[in-house]
């Protein structure tokens, strides 16, 4: 019964892990890839980690399936969306069928911070001394 | 047909169909973001390969190597993308 359910699992994960693969070498642009790896990846890792937990039946080693598994799931959104904002810094183009880009003119290109429509228009110099002074 | 084997048999050789495509974006990727995001889910598909030979060779040990690899890809990630965002507002 236990090596059924190891079984299902380590193939859950396989095959979640083959689609991401796949998906990296399909999908048309950065963006679309970099959802891929933040998904489909994580998931099936975690469901293959989850099978050895399963396989050992220790304390421990399943202290360390759970550690790894939290780790994995809070590093895996940081790192995408750090690596999303450098591409979309050095300018790597969308794909061509994207519908809208939400985010176009709303960077200051120098200090690359984003600025919302009420800083655009009167309060800018107040908060800027504000953040001086901080 | 034991864990064993379909372990052996079966999904280490999916996973390697898996690195194989990886490593295909790898080297093909148009911009040096697509080859950072490859790097990152290389080694998070050794995590997995690492954990599936974990049961095969019944040594929990390999588990703490994994761990490793986890924090190693994310500092990969970390560091590329600060030195590329970088790298743009310098020039």
């Amino acid at each position: 019964m236990s090596d059924f359910f190891i079984a299902v699992f380590a193939t859950l994960g396989a095959v979640f892990v083959l689609l991401a693969s796949i998906g990296l070498v399909r999908m048309p642009d950065t963006y679309l890839r970099i959802s891929v790896t933040t998904k489909a990846a994580t998931l099936g890792i975690g469901l293959i980690l989850i099978s050895a937990a399963f396989y050992f039946k220790e304390a421990s080693v399943t202290t360390r399936v759970m550690a790894i598994i939290l780790f994995i799931i809070l590093t895996a959104p940081v790192g995408a969306h750090l690596i999303g904002r450098a591409s979309y810094f050095i300018g790597v183009k969308m794909w061509h069928k994207s519908v809208i880009d939400e985010l176009e003119g709303k960077y200051k290109k120098v200090t690359h911070e984003l600025m919302s429509d009420d800083e655009n228009d009167t309060h800018k110099e107040p908060q800027n001394e504000n953040s001086s002074k901080d | 047909m034991s864990l064993y084997d379909y372990l052996y048999y079966i999904l280490l050789p999916v996973l390697s169909v898996a690195m194989v495509l990886l490593f295909v974006r790898f080297l093909l990727g148009p911009s040096i973001a697509d080859r950072v995001i490859a790097l990152d889910l290389l080694i998070t598909t050794g995590i997995g390969i690492i954990s599936i030979y974990s049961i095969i060779t019944n040594q929990p040990t390999f588990l703490d190597i994994a761990m490793i690899l986890a924090l190693i890809a994310f500092l990969g990630t970390v560091a590329f993308s600060y030195y590329l965002e970088k790298r743009n507002k310098n020039e």
